[in-house]
């Protein structure tokens, strides 16, 4: 055990890695809205729902066919990824032509909708989701103890924005996918399936939201409004970093987190606010964000 | 190749102007009659939302910005009423003109950030920056936390007029809900409301005639986030509470709601939007949290089936303006 700046290394690191975890859900999230916006140019308000809709899945799973973590980490994001097929086909596609504003209003609405249902249904209290048994307990590395949970956690969101990154940047299908962005009709007369690309890339960023909700059930209790609380940050984090650049939303995610976390040690109170400060403080040095282009 | 006339776009004839004041008329008539035939303070309620409905719609209808924080202005101006009210003994006139600048100075420093993005960015910051202040409300020591500020004494107009008949009221809010309006009506048909129609059609344009459009967004920020203000002082001091509710991100989205469902960029649409979703809660009250998901579905039907809302509908049908 020492100190630095007279915290204990214990403290210092446990809110650092509370930090990284958090950052590895904006990272996570933020990505899914980068992704949703630049195919569909809608921002995606019903995000934070559908997160949360990810950790009610994985709790259903195992309450009604007893399926664990593991299978639900895969199961819960694929079901949850159709209900956002079905949510694009139903009601998104009828937007893209209309004024920006209209699919943020939309998405709001859905928000509303499953959050709604969700606090109907099982009440506003958390319900627990128990860590799964091979990843209990953790190991003592000497200037702090880390639970193993929380490193896989860290891990396997990280491989999921580099493998995210990979795909959209070095793979031709993510050379489909950008091309489509820039000029739609272009790619259309190439013979592509743009409509279905649009579709396919709102399901994966839905699916991106409910793998991220079944990560942080086991942490954070499975409720209601645990969407909510979280997609408003995760919004001064997209504004922080700007949405054009994939690699800009993994990094601003996962940085904000630990400055978010070395806030909670050395100045608490401003542990909830210090992210829309930075952001008040990136518009009026930076208005295009840290990765932005101007608009 | 002729160009097509939209016929509400010509010059206003006789008709189409006093369409606007037979409307106010009407609705004059109906709030000066209502207190006799149903609860004067659920429409001192209402009257509060209509205004602040309002204030939104004058920034999104008529210069396009999605404020997604306006219960930043309407929550930190009770607050700052209910305190000088009930803390400093101001007389509730002056309490209502401390929240009123609250929200106007807050709105000059969350404005100035916001207009620096457009678009769908305006939107995010203005939520983001809303949620920051709540955060703050919720650490701050006089707002009473959880509590709220209760207890606020209505107290005596201009230290004369005894505001605890609830008729005395009715009229107050009465009066400033429609200088309210009236003021808005003014802004919006004044030569600097016809630069706002411009930026919100085309802003690039807007700057290629020579006009400074930061400028004009940020005043009709600070406008709408005054307006909004001076709706919540009021509320603060007819319902003598001040609450964490008010400040609150879902109360951001009840105003988006009012506007929408009474119709975007109308003048009397904001007032039956929020008259409308008032009643609705007030008769779902008993259904508990299924409230929120009909305001959930009534904002999907009202983007997919009709984006011009109950007024804006009313008034493509009788092609008037509303």
């Amino acid at each position: 055990m020492f100190e630095i700046f007279g915290i204990p290394s214990q403290a210092l690191f446990g809110q650092l890695l509370i930090g990284l975890i958090n950052g590895s859900f904006y990272a996570l999230l933020s990505l899914g809205l980068a992704v949703i916006f630049g195919m569909l140019n809608i921002i995606n308000f019903s995000h934070g729902a559908q997160y949360m809709m990810g950790a009610f899945v994985a709790y259903l799973l195992l309450q009604y066919s007893g399926l664990g973590y593991w299978p639900a980490l895969i199961v819960a994001p694929i079901l949850v990824g159709i209900t956002g097929v079905i949510v694009e086909r139903l009601f998104l596609q009828w937007l893209y032509k209309l004024d920006h504003l209209y699919g943020l209003l939309l998405t709001f609405g859905l928000a509303l909708i499953l959050e709604g249902v969700a606090r109907n249904y099982f009440g506003s209290a958390g319900l627990p989701y128990t860590v799964p048994e091979s990843l209990q307990g953790g190991r003592n590395l000497g200037f702090m103890f880390l639970p193993n949970y929380r490193a896989w956690v860290i891990v396997a969101s990280l491989t999921v924005c580099i493998g995210t990154w990979f795909v959209i940047e070095r793979t031709r299908l993510g050379a489909y996918l950008r091309a489509a962005t820039e000029n739609p009709t272009l790619v259309r007369a190439f013979g592509i399936n743009v409509p279905r690309m649009i579709t396919l890339t709102y399901g994966f960023g839905v699916a991106l939201a409910a793998f991220a909700g079944v990560m942080a059930a086991p942490i954070y209790n499975v409720s209601p409004q645990m969407g909510s609380e979280l997609i408003i940050v995760v919004f001064a984090v997209v504004v922080i970093g700007g949405m054009g650049s994939i690699l800009g939303a993994i990094v601003t995610g996962f940085g904000l987190g630990v400055v978010e976390g070395l806030t909670k040690v050395f100045f608490p109170e401003a542990s909830n606010t210090v992210i829309f400060v930075i952001m008040a403080i990136v518009l009026l040095v930076r208005p295009a964000g840290l990765f932005g282009r101007r608009g | 190749m002729e160009r097509v006339v939209d016929p509400l776009a010509q010059k206003p004839s006789a008709l189409r102007t006093q369409s606007e004041t037979i409307a106010f008329g009407v609705m004059v008539a109906a709030l000066v009659i209502a207190p006799f035939v149903t609860y004067p303070l659920f429409l001192m309620q209402a009257m509060c939302f209509a205004l602040f409905a309002s204030a939104f719609n004058l920034l999104v209808g008529y210069v396009g910005l999605l404020s997604f924080g306006h219960a930043l202005y309407f929550g930190w101006a009770s607050y700052l009423s209910a305190h000088a009210a009930k803390v400093w003994g101001l007389t509730p006139e002056l309490a209502i003109l401390t929240g009123t600048a609250t929200a106007a100075i807050l709105g000059l420093i969350a404005g100035s950030l916001a207009i620096r993005r457009q678009g769908i960015y305006f939107a995010m910051i203005t939520l983001a920056l809303a949620q920051m202040m709540y955060f703050f409300a919720v650490q701050a020591k006089f707002t009473g936390g959880e509590d709220g500020i209760q207890g606020v004494p209505r107290g005596n107009l201009f230290g004369l007029i005894d505001l605890r008949n609830e008729m005395t009221m009715y009229a107050v809010v009465l009066i400033i809900f429609l200088a309210g309006f009236m003021f808005i009506y003014r802004i919006i048909h004044s030569p600097f409301g016809e630069v706002l129609k411009a930026i919100r059609e085309n802003e690039a344009r807007a700057i290629s005639l020579g006009y400074k459009t930061e400028r004009y967004k940020l005043a009709a920020f600070v406008l709408s986030a005054t307006i909004a203000g001076a709706a919540g002082a009021t509320k603060a001091i007819v319902l003598q509470l001040a609450s964490l509710t008010d400040v609150n991100w879902p109360m951001s989205g009840e105003v988006v709601l009012m506007t929408l469902v009474g119709g975007l960029g109308t003048i009397f649409g904001p007032v039956a939007g929020a008259f409308v979703i008032l009643v609705m809660q007030f008769k779902l009250a008993p259904i508990g949290e299924w409230v929120l998901v009909i305001q959930g579905a009534i904002f999907v039907a009202c983007v997919l089936l009709f984006r011009r809302g109950i007024v804006g509908e009313l008034a493509h049908l009788l092609r008037i303006r509303l």
